[in-house]
Order: C-alpha cells, then structure tokens, then sequence
C-alpha cells in the first residue's frame, strides 16, 4: 500500500486559510488575505498534480485496473452497529481527475480574481469565501461516503450562496442567492431522502462497499416495488435529484442563470466548472450501482440530460447577456455529461459513455472556465453584461479575442481542440444505445456551434460601438490565467481517458469513429457559417430570423416561462393552500393553546396566594390536615 | 473501640473536634483579634472537606447504630462542598460590624448542625436518625433567628422551631408505631419484617410527613417562604441547599433500605407530592418579587424534580438524586451567592432592583445568569444533565405522565429563572446598582459555584462515580 496520506492537506490547507483569512481577515491588508488565498490554492494545485501523476503513471496501480483506495479515514459518528459516519479522502480515478479540475480552476480563478476584484469592497471576504468553497469542494470530490459527501454537499451550496449574494447590496444579486440555495436545497431533500433509503436497504454510507460488484447494493435489485420500480431505483433517482438539482438540469435549473449575478470569477469557478458539474460526479460516483441494479434510474439519468441539453441550447440561442448565454450553455453541456452517464454500460468498452461523461467534465471545465473568464475580462472592458452594448471588440482586447475564440471553437467541437474529442465519443456513445437521444445531442451540436459564434461575433465583430472611454485589455493577472486555460483547452484532448478514467479502472481501446465524428464536425461547422453570415456585421438577418420563428421565438426568449410556472406554483397554489392555513393554525391554535395555558397558570397562581398567610397556626393545619389526606388516601382508600 | 472504628467516624469526630476548638478559641481570644477568627475556622472546615475525600472504609459502630459506606461518605463530602462555599460567601455579612461579637457562634451552630446531618445519614437505627435530625434542626433555628434585633429573622427562628416541632412530633408518632408493629427500632431487623398493613402504613405516612417537612414538600412547606425570607441570606442558602440535600439523601437511603417492601405505596405518595410540590411551588415561584423568597419558592419546585428520581426505585434513580443535589448545590449557591453579595454591599434584595445589573456588574451578572440557566435546566450547563437524569430514570420506570408533567413544570419555571436574567440584562432603569467588588473569599466562593456548574455537567466520571457507588432498590 502506497502511502497517500498527505491528500489529507488538499482539503486542511484552504480550510485553514479560509479559517485564517475568515477570522483575521478584516486586521490585515485585503491584498495580503488575496495573496494568502492564492498562495493556499497553489499549493493545492501543486499537491493535486503530484497525487494525479503518481496515482495514475508512477505508482503503476493499474495491474487489475485502477482501483478506488482510502487516503485516511476517522470513524465521526457510530449510529449503529453497521452504520457510521465517517470522514475521509477516497482516490479514484475520477476523484483524482475532479482533483485536477477543480485544483486547477480554482488557482486560475484565484490569480485572476486578484486583478478583476481589484479596489472592490469586500475583497478579502471575497477570498475568503473562495477559499471556503475550494474546501468544500475538495471534501466533496475526496468523500470516501456518501454521507460526507452530502454534508459537503450543502457546504459547497453554502458557499455558492454567499457568493452569489457577494453583492449584498444589490437586491437582485440577494433574489438569486436565495433562489440558489432555496432550488437546490429543495433538491437536496431528494437527495437526503435517497441517502436515508440507500443506507436503510444496504445498511451502509461508504462508497467502495456501495459499489462493489459483490457488495449489498447490488443484492437490492429484487428489493420491494412501487410503481414499477424496485426500492433502490427509487432512491437513486432520489439521489439523482439532488444532482440534478446541483447540475441545474431542467426542471431544476432555474437558479443557474439568476446565480449570473455573482462576481465573474465565482460564475466561472462555481457556475461553469466544479460545483454544477457535482451532480455529474455523484451519478459518476456511484455508477455501478446505477448501471448494474438500477438500469430505470440511469434512463432517467439520460432523458434529464438530453431534454436538458436541448432544452438550454434553444435558450442560449436568444439570449442578450453574455453570461446568460454561457449560463445557459453550461446546462446544455452538463446534460451532455448526464447523457452520456445514462447511455453507458458498466465495463470495457461498453463504458464508452461513462468515459466521455467524465472526459466531457474535464474538458468542459477548461473551455468553460475560459469562456466565463473572458467574458469577465470584456465585462471588465466595458461595464456591461449585454452583448448589445459591445461590438468591434477584438481591436481593444486582443488577448482575450484570442482565447474566447479558441474556446468557442472547442465547445464548437471543431477537432482537433479538446471538445471535439470528448463530444464525439459521447456521440458514439449515444449512438449505441438510443437512436432519439442520439438525434437530439446531434442537433445540440449545431445549436451550440450557432449561439457560440453569435456571441463570439457580437462582442468581437458586428456593429462598431461607441463606447464612453475607450475598452483596454485586462491586466497581466487576469490574461495570463486565460492564455494557460485556452493552453489546457486546446490540448486536454489528448490525454489518454479511455486508459485512465474507466467504468471498472481496466483500459480499454477507444477510437475515432469517423462515421460519426465526421457529420458532428460537419454541422459544427454549419452552426459557425450561419452565426457568421447572420452576425459578422450588422444585417436584417437576425431580426427577421426572430420574427420568423414566431411564439418560439418569444418563448425561448422567455426561457420557456418556466419562472413563471415556478412563480405559479409556489405563490398561487403552494401559499393559498399550504402555507396559509398552516400560519393560520399556527397562529390561532397552537398559540392559542400555549396562551391558554400561560393564562390558566397565572390565574392558578393567584388563586392559590391565600394558603401563604404567614400565620404560623394556619400552616400547622395544613400540615395537619396534609399529613391526614394522605392517611385517608392510602390506608383507607388504596 | 480501635483506632479504626474512629476513622469510620472521622467526618463526625473531625467536626466535633473543630467545633470544640472554635468554642475553645472564642472563649480565649481577645475581642479585638476576634476577627482572625473567621479565616481559621474557614481554613479548619476547608481541612474538614479535604480530608473526607480521603478514601473511606465500610462499617458498622455501636451494635448497628452508625454504619458508614463509601455512599455514605460521598453524600457527606456532597453537603461538605455546599458548607464550604457558603462559609466562603457569608465572608462580608460575618465581618459586619454587628455581627462582629458572635461569629464564632455561627460557625458552632453551623457546625452541630452538619454534625447532626452526618449522623442522621450514617444512622442504622431509628433513634440515631432521630438525634440526628434534630441536632440538625435545632441549630439552625438559632442561625436563623441570628439577626434577632430584626424582627423579621427573629419571626424566622420562631415560625421554624414551632414548626419543626409539630413535624417532630408526627414523625415521632411515625417510629413509636414502627417500633410497636415490629418490636424493633434497627433499620435491617424493620425492613425484614416490614409490610402494607394498615398500622405499618400509618407508621409509614408519618414518617414521610415529617421527612417531607425537611424537603419543604407540599402540602408541609408552608414555613419555608417566611423562614427563607427572614433569615439571613446565607442561612438560607444553607437551608435550601445543605439541609434539604441531607434530608434528601436520608430519605433515598431510608426508602430503599427500609421501606422497599412499601414500593408500591411510597411510590404512589410521593407521585401525589412530587406533583403537587412542583406546581405549587412553581405557580408561587411566578409572582415574588423578593429574591429570597423567589429562590425559597424555586427550591420548592425543585424538590419537587428530587422525589422523580427516587420513585425510580432503581441504582440510576438513587445516582441521579445524589447527581441533581450534587448539581444543585452549585446553581443554587452561585444564585444565592450571587443575591447575598449584592445584599451585603447595597441591601437591595427585590428582582427590580436587579434591572440593568448586566451594566454595572458585568460578571455577577453573568454567573447568576448561568446559574439560573442551570437550575431551569437549559444545556448545556449542568442543571439539564442533572434533570436529563431525573427524568430519565423516572420514564425508565414507566412514569411517562409524571415525566410529562415535570416537563411541563420545567417549561413554567423557565418562565421565572428567565425573568431574572431578563431584569439584568434587558431591563432598562436609571438607578442601577452601583458598580462593586467583593472581596476575595465570596469572589472565590462565586468562583467555585460557576465552575461546579460547568465542570460537573461537563464531565462525565462525576456521574460514573456516583453510579458506581449507588444501590437499587433490589
């Protein structure tokens, strides 16, 4: 056994800063507690990679395929014989991949913050709240149960919300940290109830026993049914829940782009890269379950995903503020890694899906990390998030151009960047397994080339704006972590998934499939030529493209009314029938009991004043007359 | 007798012997070196306490009239605590001026008193429990009539002896007709032969009334409100604290030795008193406005939660009395220390005049804070430990409606311990009382308190160890 003791740091050291910066923060110089945090991180970062590449290359671990191992492990709370709580760091092939991203992201959004924060009020709290979600987020990946991983869980939601609502003072930056937290933690219940079944029927937390081929899981397949489907698909499309709820795949998405008004760097750390792509790692996490007993979950899994993608992609399409669009496209690309999940199989090549879902992660968080970057360094430009407001861009801000261009045609899927790889396998993947599936993230595919490249060339190209004072390119702090990001974007692809993450840690042989890679780049391609004849300079086009489109059009621009369903639901029928009657018999009933009581008591107390006489003759007679009662009472009566 | 049948008695024969020396020094020293000696006799009685803690042998003296046991022992060095803080806290009231002259007298007094105590709870007979109970009775009669130029301390002394009587003479009716029905007065020759026949029930219920008198029980608590009141702050502490501790403890003893063959009926007794003693002293708990009778009417209510754990019957019941008074020693005296040291420098004893006290006198504040927390039973300080145990054993009996209704009691006295905490600390008023310091021994004595209600609570081998000591009932 490999000693890997010291990950134990991964997550101590940003607690600790976050501890430091948190409780002597407002002593120091607000550039000291930035630099402490960013210092923090990159020792992180540096101990993430030397875990990885010890881990996968120079431990040679892989002799009967990569196998899951226990850094450390306390036992925290004894709740029965069989069930404990513990808390530990696990390594597996797809925690020390989470480790990477979330490492590496989170370092490059620290550097970057130092010079987009710059002079804000707040900028030590800001570091200090990024520090305690990189613990989280780290505690989350490194979980060795599904418990721990629930309370990290909620603390990563924690941290979401008090940097969504890091502009306090803006009441729309305040709706949306609560609308996070209040849509997520109501997802979160699905997933709290799907632990509480999971640990009840299998009598443990613990990931490696879950997951084991021999292990109480997957005794449960024959468990008792309702509606159809065994127990423990309903407490793993419980747990999916919850992911879905972290994931922001529909109908739980509705905080994602509300949470947009966060600083950029938290959108691009928390909202593009690590913490939504949660939900993708727990299904990832306990995907043999899933796959082996659960095969109904894991089609719920793929639907969610698919209509999702599809559904966000349409959105993205008709949106004006930048980070809406990359909002939006970030739940598209999330539910291509739930597809992805849901159409694979467990073991050799039949995990293609569940390889691409989580090559799909890894590259998806350096082009979307970049992306939210970028937009950040434009917003930074020109004080506005609408991409009416901006045009002609790529002569002020030539290095950002630059990067947001190589990371638009990632995501476009143009090869040989990193997106094309990973989203061509999850094509194969789908392809094998289910034919309408496999149309629809096709269509995404052209969807997502057209609103990148509108938005590409509505900021870059397009209509020459005036603007009040002449946009200039981003300090050194805020290009640099871009230029390493569009490096990672660009070059990720090639690292060799199919050997390293796998359903069962056994490499199997992934290739090319020309067939399909080819028409995916194909209508890519056909995305970026009509993006670029309808907003390469301003023309007609668009308008009477809208118009042409109709209600469908003004739907999608709407996002498909689906807060005012939200609004509906809650406010009209949850409050009238609910809530209302309850306060009302909260207010009337049980206060008025518990008043009763209060009154009763006080009346008593008068009543009774007049036995306190302070005669000495009267006390003898009750005492008397006490001690007579009792003899009456049990010697006569009993 | 050898030398160890005199360690089996050494709490007993050390206190006589302090007490005789203390007579001996007063009637020696010149008036004006007078003052050296309330420091001595402080420093003997700290020696006193020390030395109890030694370890203690079990065994029988006098043909089975003076037994002793390591429970025995840790009962005394439970009520040794208690004297010890409250000789602390009476530090500035002895020192007054008009107190300066008979000093001495009230730590004899004190003293005979707790020599009384001992003896009453090492008793194997019937007649040594009685001497006891009245040489620890009398005494205290004089302590509280000790201000006897007041008129109201001397009501106090007064109101006590005449009605320590009365309760004296039914008790002493109790055990004539104990002795008659079983032709002996020795603890294990009456429990042998003990049973639920009318005569022995009589007997019995006498017996409690009397015993109940020195818990101040309902329906014979009524002298407890005036004697509390009249008497000087720390005679009543150390009534509600020291004697109603050693009543307690006699009592538990006595049930579970004696009359367990009686289980049935005393537990019904009791569950009658118990409930009424709560709600009784509750309700008048709610309306005083006077300190010492709020606290008098509180420590009503609280004996009220003492008998839930002695109906248990059980060694988790027995352990969890001696744990509660243990417990309770420390939250009442940090409350009364707290009250005497505000009346010994302002002479304001009424809860109004506490209002805004958390200003002016911060840290007083805080630890009659804490001491009411602990005696409403708020975790985690140790009075919830203490009533978590209470409770505990009595619904491990089977006692749910009992657990409920002491529930419910707990809730009513939040209300009033509340009350006091919100006069000093949200309470406005434009005459607070005046900053103060007290001196270095009541300081010391409020210290002990605050750390007795934390550490008790806190750790948890001082339960463990009363456990190991306690007995069940069978």
């Amino acid at each position: 056994m490999i000693d890997y003791t010291y990950t134990l740091l991964i997550p101590l050291i940003p607690l600790a800063v976050f501890l430091f910066t948190g409780l002597a923060g407002h002593k120091m110089n607000p550039k000291v507690s930035g630099l402490i945090g960013t210092t923090g991180l990159f020792a992180v970062t540096i101990l993430s990679y030397l875990t990885a590449i010890r881990y996968f290359w120079t431990d040679h671990l892989h002799g009967s395929g990569y196998q899951a191992m226990k850094a450390f492990e306390i036992e925290w709370l004894h709740l029965t014989e069989k069930l404990t709580i513990n808390l530990g760091v696990l390594l597996d092939p797809i925690s020390v991949m989470m480790l990477i991203v979330v490492s590496t992201v989170s370092f490059m959004v620290h550097i970057y913050s130092l010079g987009y924060m710059k002079g804000e009020r707040g900028f030590a709290r800001f570091f200090t709240f990024l520090s305690l979600f990189s613990f989280s987020m780290l505690g989350l990946v490194l979980a060795t149960n599904i418990f721990q991983m629930y309370i990290f869980w909620e603390l990563v939601g924690v941290s979401s919300f008090l940097l969504i609502g890091f502009y306090y003072e803006k009441p729309s930056a305040v709706a949306a940290s609560k609308k996070a937290f209040i849509v997520t933690r109501f997802a979160d219940l699905g997933f709290l109830i799907g632990i509480l079944m999971l640990s009840f029927m299998t009598d443990t937390f613990d990931f490696r026993t879950l997951v084991s081929p021999t292990g109480p899981a997957m005794l449960q397949a024959g468990s008792a049914t309702f509606m159809g489907l065994s127990a423990i698909t309903w407490a793993l499309i419980f747990i999916f829940m919850g992911g879905a709820g972290k994931s922001a795949m529909f109908p739980l998405h509705i905080w994602l782009p509300d949470a947009m008004e966060g600083p950029t760097p938290v959108s691009a750390l928390i909202h593009a890269a690590t913490m939504v792509v949660a939900g993708v790692y727990l299904v990832a996490r306990l995907f043999p379950v899933y796959s082996m007993v659960a095969p109904d979950a894991l089609h719920v899994v793929a639907w969610v995903g698919g209509l999702s993608s599809l559904f966000a992609a349409i959105i993205a399409c008709t949106q004006t503020d930048i980070k809406r669009v990359l909002a939006y496209s970030t739940m598209s690309q999330i539910g291509y890694m739930m597809l992805a999940l849901g159409v694979s199989g467990y073991g050799g090549h039949d995990g293609l899906g569940f390889m691409a879902g989580n090559f799909h992660l890894f590259t998806h968080a350096m082009f979307k990390a970049l992306l939210f970057l970028g937009a950040g360094a434009i917003i930074h430009a020109v004080h506005s998030n609408d991409m009416r407001d901006m045009g002609g861009l790529r002569k002020y801000l030539p290095i950002t151009h630059i990067t947001f261009l190589i990371a638009c045609l990632t995501i476009a899927g143009i090869p040989p960047l990193s997106g094309f790889f990973s989203k061509d396998e999850i094509l194969v993947a789908a392809y094998h397994h289910s034919m309408p599936l496999f149309i629809i993230e096709f269509a995404v595919a052209g969807l997502t080339a057209f609103y990148m490249f509108r938005l590409y060339y509505s900021i870059f190209w397009g209509k020459h704006t005036h603007y009040h004072h002449t946009p200039h390119e981003a300090p050194a702090t805020m290009t640099i972590p871009l230029m390493i990001l569009a490096f990672g974007a660009v070059f990720s692809g090639f690292l060799p998934f199919h050997e390293l993450v796998t359903s069962d840690g056994l490499p199997f042989e992934a290739h090319i499939n020309y067939g399909i890679a080819i028409p995916s780049v194909l209508i890519g391609v056909l995305g970026i030529v009509v993006a670029t004849l309808m907003y390469r300079k301003e023309t007609a086009v668009p308008a009477k493209m809208a118009g042409g489109f109709g209600s469908f059009y003004t739907w999608a621009y709407h996002k498909f009314y689906m807060d005012e369903v939200y609004l509906f639901v809650t406010k009209k029928i949850l409050f009238n029938l609910v809530s209302r009657p309850v306060a009302w018999f909260d207010r009337h009933i049980v206060d008025g009991f518990m008043n009763l009581i209060a009154r009763v008591i006080e009346k008593s107390s008068y009543l009774i004043k007049g036995l306190q006489s302070g005669r000495i003759q009267q006390y003898g007679y009750v005492f008397v007359t006490g001690t007579i009662v009792l003899v009456i009472i049990f010697v006569f009566i009993l | 007798m050898t030398v160890n049948d005199f360690l089996l008695m050494r709490h007993e024969l050390m206190l006589v012997a302090i007490a005789l020396i203390l007579l001996i020094t007063d009637l020696m020293v010149k008036p004006a070196h007078k003052s050296a000696i309330v420091p001595f006799a402080i420093a003997l009685f700290a020696v006193q306490t020390i030395v109890g803690f030694l370890p203690a042998d079990e065994g029988v003296l006098f043909g089975g009239m003076f037994k002793t046991t390591p429970l025995i022992s840790l009962m005394k060095n439970v009520l040794n605590i208690g004297v010890l803080i409250i000789l602390l806290q009476s530090w500035p009231w002895v020192n007054k001026p008009e107190n300066r002259e008979k000093m001495s007298e009230y730590f004899i007094l004190l003293f005979s008193t707790l020599i009384g105590m001992y003896f009453m709870i090492s008793s194997g007979d019937f007649l040594m429990f009685y001497l006891g109970l009245e040489t620890a009775t009398i005494p205290i009669a004089a302590l509280a009539a000790y201000t006897h130029h007041q008129t109201k301390s001397a009501e106090a002394g007064v109101k006590l002896i005449l009605s320590s009587a009365l309760s004296s003479g039914i008790l002493l009716f109790g055990l004539s007709l104990i002795y008659g029905s079983t032709g002996s007065i020795y603890f294990d020759q009456v429990a042998a032969v003990y049973s639920n026949a009318p005569m022995q029930v009589l007997a019995f219920l006498f017996f409690i009334s009397g015993m109940a008198f020195k818990i101040s029980l309902v329906p014979f608590h009524l002298w407890t409100a005036d004697v509390y009141e009249g008497a000087p702050v720390n005679v009543t502490s150390y009534l509600s604290v020291v004697s109603k501790g050693a009543a307690s403890f006699i009592l538990v003893l006595v049930l579970y030795k004696v009359f367990f063959q009686l289980f049935d009926i005393w537990q019904n007794v009791l569950y009658v008193i118990s409930v009424l003693t709560m709600f009784v002293g509750n309700l008048f708990a709610l309306r005083q406005q006077n300190m010492k009778r709020f606290l008098a009417f509180s420590s009503i209510a609280q004996a009220g939660f003492i008998l839930l754990g002695m109906m248990a019957g059980s060694q988790m019941g027995m352990t969890s009395v001696i744990y509660f008074i243990l417990v309770y020693i420390f939250s009442n005296l940090g409350a009364f220390g707290v009250v005497a040291a505000i009346e010994a420098s302002t002479g304001k004893i009424l809860m109004s005049d506490y209002n805004g006290l958390y200003r002016t006198n911060p840290k007083l504040s805080l630890l009659m804070m804490l001491a009411m927390f602990s005696l409403a039973g708020i975790p985690p300080v140790a009075g919830f430990f203490g009533k978590f145990f209470l409770f505990t054993s009595a619904a491990s009996a089977g006692l749910y409606w009992l657990v409920f209704i002491a529930v419910l009691n707990a809730t009513i006295s939040l209300y009033y311990y509340l009350m006091v905490v919100k006069a000093m600390f949200i309470n406005k008023t434009d005459t607070p009382i005046a900053p103060f310091r007290s001196d270095s021994m009541t300081r010391l004595g409020l210290i002990l308190s605050g750390l007795g209600i934390f550490v008790v609570g806190f750790w948890s081998q001082v339960y463990e160890f009363i456990n190991s000591l306690s007995v069940g009932l069978f």
